[in-house]
């Protein structure tokens, strides 16, 4: 037995590419499934939530106008710092979530996974979604996707991260940027995967990750006026409907989620994608 | 101009069939509704039309077990093959009785002849002939292996294009095995009326097409109705806002088509006389009553006084009046409350400081007309720049740079369409990629078609119609 004294880490926010503190000053504390001390999380409250909802929107031009191409290279290179870290995480996960180190060394090969799957996704999603209209009259209209804006994504709150992979994912592949409310008590592999998206080459403020509640945070993010969509999946069905009653007075996109948690081992469909992404139809005339 | 004056070439009234009383269809038979019975008036000349039996609360939900037993027992199980055919008839009855519909629209509605002849009625029926096709496609569609219908769709729609929103709104119902309950607004409820005979005359199975008139009452009865699975909304944004916000946390499927207050730029080396023709469609067309309509004109500086002067002197030659009458360009703003509002709006154009220039047009001393009106030297500030007017009011701003022009288009909640006018084909492209809107018209204005998506970002709504992307608002995927 070594008498070496580890070095505790302090968990912070991640916004903007930085890691702060609550502004609030609040921390709260983090078990693991038996309810052993794992780490003091940062609160995060209401300002940090427009602070970070600031940071998503000035990322969000650069993001969205980067090539897809680029975005896929960027989401890939998530998927490799993400391998390159999978002890940590399954150690991370394993605490989180009460299971065995062998189904959470699983449910970080299906995180990376799940991180491929998206950044193939990045310059294939036009295609499939776009469309020539074949309209009657003399005029060239097409329709293509693209990205809405700034996604507030309530996480899981029991998948700690293949839940959170799942519902972030996506509105990265799109182009959109993230502000993201982690599980509240499962909320360490969310900010070792902010650690991971800073040092990969996603830009500071695409993703932007709290830790702190869904309820109390949620109803802010969803009636932000900076704020194009909504996905309340860790707001749990109560919550839900406060999402999105305060979604409603800036005619926010609210993603329909199940009630229960879906399987998110299983191969998951391009409605997330669909659902953060607008049709635009461009009319020009033809003619000589 | 004394000298070409037109002669009045109205269109026969009687052509337009028209009824002292209409009912609701409600399980595929016209009913006495409980409501309050209402005249709809020509808003042209103020004349009691007819007398419309509207809804009442029951009656909502009379129509809504109709829809959900037609449902249930044939239109579900019906194959989508055999549901194309009754589209394909519904397209042929409404290409049948064309003129009737026209004639009627334009009474009922105030719209010129011309526009519900040429356009609204030809596009209602391509509608209905563009979903046929996809009722036993759906498969193919891309939207998933195997989509399924959501069940009972309501659907609430506006006076500005009543048969041809009925049209984008019960086409793609159909065609994905949904059935309707259908509010038409109040003002305008007389082809939705006759559409229900069409849909008696196509031997389409009772209760798979209901049509309640009714007020606003009778739209939130349907919305907060336990049995309906999907409302498609179409209207003004604080009304979609409320909607929103009554099926937040219940299981129904929610499309917005909101309000707009769109972008028309002009750059410098745009056609000018295409242009002015763009604008003065983008903005006049039916009377402005678009919720797409080009009510932002964005002009390069450096051609603003050029194309000012164009604008207004074309605007001159626009007649105002009879909508009966072929030669008439802008018709009967539909009622007398969205008079009032029009003028409200531009009265404010001139106490917070813009210029306005007012058409020289005779305007008819009966019914509710308003003149074209142009307001110049307008600031993103005010409120003509920021409020939809939903009449036939341009507001007028300058930009110097494609920078400028797009910061100044997208400074609005709403997002529903834009106009580029350039003679450049990458600027177009740049342009159009940075406008948030959902639909972009370069070097043109208001085109439609079913298969192309129309729809609007944020403010403006969710959800599109029309092409693959508009079936996806009726399956579940």
């Amino acid at each position: 037995m070594s008498d070496r004294v580890g070095v505790a880490k302090t968990y912070k926010l991640y916004i903007g590419g930085a890691f702060p503190r609550s502004e609030s000053g609040r921390t709260y504390q983090v078990t693991d499934s038996k309810g052993a001390f794992l780490a003091n999380a940062a609160h995060a409250s209401r300002k940090d939530v427009r602070d970070a909802v600031v940071a998503a929107r000035k990322a969000f031009p650069g993001w969205s106008g980067a090539t897809a191409y680029n975005r896929g290279q960027v989401l890939y290179r998530v998927a490799e710092m993400l391998e390159g870290r999978r002890d940590q995480f399954a150690a991370e996960v394993a605490a989180a979530e009460g299971i065995p180190a062998r189904k959470a060394q699983s449910i970080v090969d299906e995180s990376v996974d799940r991180w491929v799957w998206y950044a193939g996704w990045t310059d294939k999603i036009a295609t499939v979604l776009g469309a020539a209209n074949p309209v009657s009259g003399p005029y060239f209209s097409f329709t293509v996707p693209e990205p809405t804006g700034v996604v507030g994504v309530l996480a899981p709150q029991e998948s700690s991260l293949l839940g959170l992979v799942s519902v972030l994912a996506p509105v990265l592949a799109t182009g959109c940027s993230a502000v993201v409310v982690t599980s509240a008590e499962r909320p360490l592999p969310a900010i070792t995967l902010s650690e991971v998206l800073a040092t990969s080459d996603v830009p500071g403020g695409v993703v932007n990750v709290l830790t702190g509640r869904a309820s109390e945070l949620g109803p802010w993010l969803a009636s932000h006026g900076d704020v194009n969509a909504i996905d309340p999946t860790g707001a749990g069905p109560l919550g839900r409907v406060e999402v999105a009653r305060e979604a409603a007075d800036t005619v926010k996109r609210v993603l329909t989620v199940p009630d229960d948690d879906p399987d998110w081992a299983a191969t998951p469909d391009i409605g997330r994608l669909r659902h953060y992404l607008e049709a635009k139809t461009v009319w020009h005339p033809m003619g000589v | 101009m004394s000298m070409w004056e037109y002669a009045p070439a109205p269109e026969s009234r009687d052509v337009a069939n028209l009824k002292p009383a209409y009912r609701p269809f409600i399980g595929g038979e016209f009913a006495e509704g409980g409501g309050e019975p209402r005249k709809t008036v020509n808003p042209a000349t103020e004349e009691v039309l007819a007398e419309v039996s509207t809804a009442s609360r029951a009656d909502v939900d009379t129509a809504v077990k109709a829809a959900r037993k037609a449902y249930d027992r044939t239109w579900r199980k019906l194959p989508g093959s055999e549901r194309a055919k009754y589209l394909f008839r519904i397209a042929r009855l409404i290409q049948e009785r064309a003129r009737e519909l026209a004639v009627l629209e334009s009474l009922d509605n105030g719209k010129p002849i011309k526009e519900s002849r040429d356009s609204d009625v030809p596009t209602a029926a391509a509608h209905f002939f563009y979903h046929a096709g996809w009722a036993d496609k759906l498969d193919h569609a891309g939207l998933g292996p195997s989509p399924k219908p959501l069940g009972v769709a309501g659907q609430i729609i506006p006076w500005n294009f009543p048969l041809l929103m009925l049209a984008w709104k019960v086409a793609p119902a159909l065609a994905t095995g949904n059935t309707v309950v259908l509010k038409p607004a109040e003002t305008t409820p007389l082809t939705a009326l006759v559409f229900a005979e069409i849909c008696q005359q196509a031997g389409l199975p009772p209760g798979v097409v209901n049509i309640l008139p009714g007020a606003g009452d009778i739209g939130a009865e349907l919305v907060n109705h336990p049995d309906v699975d999907k409302i498609a909304f179409t209207g003004s944004t604080e009304v979609g806002k409320q909607i929103q916000r009554a099926v937040a946390g219940t299981r129904k499927r929610l499309t917005l088509e909101l309000g707009g207050k769109a972008a028309n730029i002009v750059f410098d080396d745009a056609a000018i006389d295409q242009a002015v023709e763009g604008i003065v469609n983008g903005i006049f067309f039916n009377q402005g009553h678009v919720c797409c309509a080009g009510s932002r004109l964005l002009v390069q500086e450096s051609v603003a006084d050029e194309l000012l002067a164009k604008l207004r002197a074309r605007i001159s030659t626009l007649r105002v009046g009879d909508p009966l009458d072929k030669n008439t360009d802008v018709g009967a703003v539909n009622s007398a409350e969205q008079l009032a509002r029009i003028t409200e709006l531009a009265d404010s154009g001139d106490v917070e400081g813009a210029r306005r220039w007012t058409s020289p047009c005779p305007v008819p001393d009966r019914g509710f007309f308003f003149a074209p009106t142009v307001f110049s030297g307008v600031e993103q500030s005010m409120r003509i720049a920021r409020e939809e007017i939903f009449g036939p009011v341009l507001s007028v701003l300058t930009f110097r740079t494609p920078d400028e022009a797009v910061a100044k288009a997208n400074n609005t909640p709403y997002g529903l369409s834009a106009g580029i006018w350039t003679e450049k084909g990458s600027r177009i492209l740049w342009t159009a990629n940075k406008l948030r809107a959902g639909v972009v018209w370069a070097n043109t204005f208001n085109r439609f078609d079913p298969a192309a998506p129309f729809g609007g970002y944020q403010e403006s709504g969710f959800g599109r119609e029309g092409g693959r992307t508009g079936l996806e608002a009726y399956l579940h995927v």
